[in-house]
């Protein structure tokens, strides 16, 4: 190494990874090929789908766990998961989970989009669209809850391996949220 | 034998299991961050058909992957037995797949697109993972208010294929044209609401489309494999099995097997309608062998600690039925030796005797005993008292883990 290249190393400063320029988001049917490849693999190999929300939900009752761990074995829905000496991250989908936070922070950086910012409509104020934020991920969390998986493990999972409630759910989703869009719109427009 | 999915938790230690598992997620969320999936506006804006980015990737992606897994099938690389098809409940499906959709709109995310907008920073993508917590939170506390819609129309490993009644082929053939149309239709609307002009987007997606056309194509002209071809794959490994009657259950242990309550076990008699009704085991159920190939997905979704035991007159139709359950990759299936003929001559009592006699003669599969009257398993043959026997035989039920993942990405 020359002490030219040590020069620069010194020079590096943990800021400037959250400071790269921002490159454009890849072509989509390009990212739809490679997502569909990556499901394929992730089936082929393990026998399972992808997966969103149950790595969630189990994080979710780790939380109620550490609060309350009585309160767990009273409800039967997070028994299964958490109950007992039953430690609820001890699973494969919350592995998925940590892995698509380091994936998704790891294209982040390298193409300059990891960053502190917020990302709304032109009409409405950052809290606002905070507000909407957690409102929706209620909604979204309990509706993905009853339906038994989100847009990951129903519509694109269930999706490809043709299974016809994932068919029923994929277009439920779609189906509210056009039905909802029009009365929503100054949220985004 | 079909080689994929391999069985993770027998080949690695657990691990290198989740390993594997961190690097499927590490790639679905790099992926997910390329495509744009962490900006929220993007994600809203599919709504108001002015940029369908997400909606482009969404299904080009389920076709993707949709072919690379019933072509590796048709190929029999991928056994689709042995891979998770999330189950069907219709109506909670429904309503909440309705309740998500109206998330999404309000909260402009998902919640695997939220966890890649928390990992890149994006503020409103924490607030919704927050809220995501928080839905959880509330399913928990309120869902035993309405369980019985919840775990209501329950139709267990439904397919498209068992909806319309059509060859997996077909179906593909049918999904990857009807995306196909849908992304063309996306973009005309995408240049009427967004004023995107699709005549800058690389000509390459046309050439794309023709391909996965092509796919799908041959996907159906492969076919998928008949459970003749798989068992002539299997034959190899579990012919063996049958020769040296490994698979063949005395009655003995089977009576005892009707005692060890860490087993779930299933008895199908594959005999007509009639004999059943004569005699049959208790808790047995009645299907043709005829019947058996539109059960396989039933078998499939049973719990990990299922014996399913099969039976008939003699040993000649329950090993067919054996082998259709085994080509299929239904895991711990075994066949009562000698059939229902040999358990009556172990089991049968002054109950059984009053109404039945023994025949001298009796063809292959035949019912060797004459009944006058329908017993059922209203005697005690069909559920002998466990204290008054006692044999010496061979253990021939193990448990096999090797069976699909019975929890998908949703657990």
């Amino acid at each position: 190494m020359t002490e030219n290249n040590k020069e620069e190393k010194k020079k590096f400063h943990l800021k400037d990874l959250f400071n790269r320029p921002s490159k454009p988001y890849a072509n989509p049917y390009l990212g739809g090929v490679l997502l569909g490849m990556v499901l394929f693999a992730s089936y082929f190999i393990t026998g399972n789908g992808l997966g969103a929300s149950g790595g969630l939900s189990r994080i979710a009752a780790f939380i109620e766990d550490l609060i309350a761990p009585g309160h767990i074995d009273q409800v039967p829905y997070l028994l299964t998961m958490a109950g007992g000496q039953l430690n609820p991250l001890d699973s494969w989908i919350v592995i998925v989970t940590a892995g698509v936070l380091i994936g998704g922070f790891t294209s982040g950086v390298i193409h300059g989009r990891t960053k502190f910012e917020t990302n709304k409509g032109p009409n409405i104020s950052n809290q606002t669209r905070w507000l909407f934020a957690f409102l929706g991920g209620i909604l979204f969390t309990y509706g993905a809850r009853l339906a038994r998986g989100c847009t990951s493990g129903q519509a694109l999972s269930g999706g490809a391996t043709l299974s016809a409630g994932s068919w029923v759910v994929m277009f439920s989703i779609f189906g509210g949220a056009y039905a909802l869009a029009y009365f929503v719109r100054r949220l985004w427009n | 034998m079909i080689p994929f999915p391999l069985h993770l938790e027998s080949l690695l230690t657990k691990p290198l299991t989740y390993l594997v598992f961190l690097l499927i997620g590490f790639l679905f969320g790099y992926v997910l961050e390329l495509s744009g999936f962490n900006h929220s506006p993007s994600l809203a804006s599919q709504f108001y058909f002015k940029d369908l980015r997400v909606f482009k990737v969404f299904f080009t992606a389920i076709v993707v992957g949709m072919l690379l897994l019933f072509l590796s099938s048709a190929v029999g690389l991928l056994d689709y037995n042995l891979i998770w098809v999330n189950p069907t409940y219709l109506w909670s499906g429904i309503v909440g797949g309705l309740i998500m959709g109206f998330g999404f709109i309000l909260g402009g995310f998902c919640p695997g697109t939220s966890l890649v907008a928390l990992a890149t920073l994006k503020i409103d993508g924490i607030f919704f993972v927050l809220g995501g917590l928080v839905g959880v939170f509330l399913f928990g506390e309120t869902v035993d208010f309405y369980k019985f819609f919840f775990n209501g129309s329950y139709y267990g490993r439904l397919t498209l294929m068992d909806v319309f009644n059509l060859p997996a082929g077909i179906v593909v053939i049918l999904v990857t044209l009807m995306a196909v149309f849908m992304l063309w239709g996306g973009e005309k609307l995408e240049k009427i609401y967004g004023n995107k002009d699709p005549k800058k987007a690389p000509k390459a997606r046309y050439y794309g489309a023709g391909v996965l056309v092509i796919v799908a194509v041959a996907i159906a002209i492969i076919g998928q494999p008949t459970t003749a071809d798989r068992w002539n794959d299997l034959e190899s490994i579990r012919g063996d099995d049958l020769k040296n009657r490994e698979v063949y259950v005395h009655p003995g242990e089977l009576l005892d097997t009707f005692h060890d309550h860490k087993l779930n076990l299933v008895l199908i008699d594959v005999r007509s309608e009639a004999d059943f009704n004569l005699f049959h085991l208790l808790d047995a159920e009645n299907l043709l062998p005829e019947e058996i190939q539109n059960s396989i997905d039933e078998f499939i979704a049973l719990p990990a600690n299922t014996v399913i035991v099969v039976m008939s007159n003699d040993e000649i139709t329950s090993t067919e039925v054996w082998k259709t359950l085994t080509a299929q990759a239904v895991p711990n299936v075994y066949i009562l030796s000698g059939g229902i003929n040999n358990w009556l001559e172990t089991f049968s009592t002054s109950v059984e005797d009053v109404v039945c006699g023994e025949l001298t003669q009796a063809g292959e599969e035949e019912l060797r005993f004459e009944f006058n009257a329908a017993l059922g398993s209203n005697c005690p043959a069909a559920y002998p008292d466990h204290d008054l026997y006692h044999f010496e035989y061979e253990k021939k039920i193990e448990l096999d883990l090797k069976r699909a993942p019975v929890g998908g990405g949703c657990g």
